[in-house]
């Protein structure tokens, strides 16, 4: 366990000292994005004389260089005070608790069932090698289809055309919101199902070509067993570590599923928050999802150190 | 071998079919720029090969300039990509010490963080308070390569770097060293050499990355602005007609798909060759 103490010591940090350069690059970035709150406030009002608008921007600190209003915005998150989203009219963490909570159960059941179907197609091209080119050829096409444009064909079929399923958006109060997730996570997961699938095929032949098998299968164990119980442990580990490297992708995935299909969670939240100009939001919500990514990228380490102790010892 | 030039087939073909858009649309006759809105939605026919979208511009004509804009903005990010992340690969390895922590670390920080939202961030950036012109195709574009630049140079700096610190080791880069020749001259003479199919592979997926990730945000409506053609903001169009014209939002997408399936292809046929 003092492997995993020294990881999270030396990963803790290096996650805080990200946030702090990332907060202030796109301080920055926001910075050169058109239109602050009082160049809106005057497309709205046009009786508003320069002098006003003067006025408006020393009251709202407007007229401070970058670098200091950056400052006092730090100082306010430190101090617990996130303020108001301009484009919604609720305090910040009101608007992004209910949205993180929405994208999570997204992911995390795409995740789900991406790692079932790509290890079932990883572990058919590694016991049968017949079908190793189809699981090849499903692997790369399930890399190569673009989400957005999967989104909008799964909409035409199953929602145009079918009609089975909502074509998107949320589920009313009652409403079950089982339908609703469906066509979202599959639109995820299959992308996602090629990564596991390569390395599930990957991981398992080799695993299962190397004397502990052997000797398990000349002790009369039977092919499931073999499978499940003593290679798949094993190759487990980079499928961890791939989850690890994917927890970025998924949320990039979430932010064009959900812009597709109109869904409530983190992705459409901040691309709306952008493209509304609601800089506080957009901000908060960036630092969130990067936070949580970088969370869950540390607890897939983790996961792995504890399934493969000889990981910390290196 | 068979996959390296199957790869390479598809994506000569895009070239192509690309490169032939002016010749198509004289012979077609019509202008893929122009709105006709007598044509909104229409079949195909022998006029609009493919239909036309909601605008009545040609969507084949625009299927092929629109490859121009995907072709050359992946290409272009890339091979940008490429160069400078072999760049800072090598110079990590070569000098080691802070150096390399401090790039390393700035490529864990990159790789760690979702990369879409900064992008999108990064994309609804104001060209104009930098003193660039608003609107312009070719600012456009260059605008995408380079937020793709800044993301794409991580994956191939850590392989160039990997690559580069096993070559360093080799005994004939000692004996090199041992000969007298210059830094300057071992990197470039025996160690760049090395790192070329490794190089080769990270930048066909990074070509087949850079397409995605433009088409995903000319979809989003951060990218390519419209009236010029990108395969992902003609999606954006596709998607709001999905009852009037579904077949519209077929296309463009299946572009999509065959240019990255053509990089993929490419970039496992020569890692294959060079076991």
């Amino acid at each position: 366990m003092a492997g995993a103490l020294n990881l999270l010591l030396w990963r803790l940090p290096q996650i805080a000292l990200t946030l702090v350069l990332l907060s202030l690059a796109a301080w920055f970035a926001i910075g050169l994005m058109p239109g602050d709150p009082v160049s809106l406030a005057m497309i709205s009002d046009p009786r508003l004389t320069p002098a006003d608008i003067e006025r408006l921007r020393a009251l709202h600190g407007l007229d401070q260089p970058l670098i200091e209003r950056y400052l006092a915005w730090a100082g306010g998150l430190l101090r617990g005070e996130f303020g108001y989203s301009r484009l919604f009219a609720q305090p910040v963490w009101r608007v992004l608790w209910p949205a993180l909570l929405s994208t999570l159960a997204l992911v995390g059941s795409a995740v789900l069932l991406a790692a079932t179907l790509g290890v079932a197609l990883g572990a058919l091209a590694a016991l049968r090698p017949r079908a190793a080119p189809l699981v090849d050829a499903v692997a790369l096409l399930a890399q190569a289809v673009p989400a957005f444009w999967l989104g909008i064909l799964l909409i035409i079929l199953f929602a145009v055309n079918l009609g089975w399923l909502p074509a998107g958006g949320a589920p009313d109060a009652g409403q079950s919101a089982l339908p609703f997730l469906v066509l979202p996570v599959v639109t995820i997961a299959f992308g996602q199902m090629a990564a596991y699938a390569r390395h599930a095929a990957a991981a398992l032949s080799a695993e299962l070509s190397r004397p502990h098998i052997t000797s398990a299968r000349a002790r009369g164990a039977g092919e499931r067993r073999l499978i499940w119980r003593h290679a798949l442990p094993n190759a487990a580990v980079p499928l961890l570590t791939l989850l690890a490297l994917d927890a970025g992708s998924l949320v990039s995935g979430a932010l064009v599923t959900e812009t597709v299909f109109a869904r409530p969670g983190m992705g459409k939240l901040l691309y709306d928050a952008v493209m509304g100009n609601d800089y506080n939001l957009a901000l908060l919500a960036l630092l969130l999802v990067a936070l949580v990514t970088m969370l869950a990228t540390l607890l897939a380490d983790l996961a792995q150190r504890w399934i493969d102790p000889r990981l910390g010892e290196r | 071998m068979t996959r390296l030039r199957l790869g390479l087939t598809l994506l000569a073909l895009m070239a192509l079919a690309a490169s032939v858009a002016p010749w198509a649309q004289q012979w077609l006759g019509t202008d893929p720029f122009a709105p006709d809105l007598f044509a909104r939605y229409a079949e195909p026919s022998a006029e609009h090969p493919l239909g036309a979208d909601e605008l009545g511009r040609d969507l084949l004509l625009r299927l092929l300039y629109g490859a121009r804009v995907s072709l050359g903005v992946g290409l272009a990010a890339a091979l940008a990509a490429s160069v400078l992340g072999t760049a800072l690969g090598v110079l990590a390895a070569w000098k080691g010490g802070w150096v390399d922590a401090v790039l390393m670390r700035l490529a864990d920080g990159l790789l760690a963080l979702p990369a879409l939202p900064i992008l999108v961030l990064l994309a609804a950036m104001d060209p104009a308070k930098l003193g660039l012109p608003r609107g312009d195709a070719m600012v456009d574009m260059l605008r995408i390569v380079v937020i793709l630049v800044v993301f794409g140079w991580v994956g191939v700096a850590r392989l160039a770097r990997a690559g580069a610190l096993s070559l360093l080791a080799t005994d004939y880069v000692r004996a090199a060293r041992a000969l007298g020749v210059t830094e300057a001259r071992l990197l470039w003479r025996h160690v760049l050499p090395g790192l070329a199919a490794p190089v080769a592979v990270a930048c066909a997926l990074a070509v087949a990355g850079a397409i995605l990730t433009e088409s995903v945000l000319s979809f989003l409506g951060l990218g390519i602005q419209p009236p010029t053609p990108s395969w992902g903001n003609m999606l954006a169009n596709a998607q709001e007609a999905v009852f009037a014209a579904p077949l519209a939002a077929l296309w463009p997408g299946l572009a999509i798909l065959i240019a990255i399936v053509g990089c993929a292809l490419v970039a496992d046929g020569v890692a294959r060759r060079g076991q």
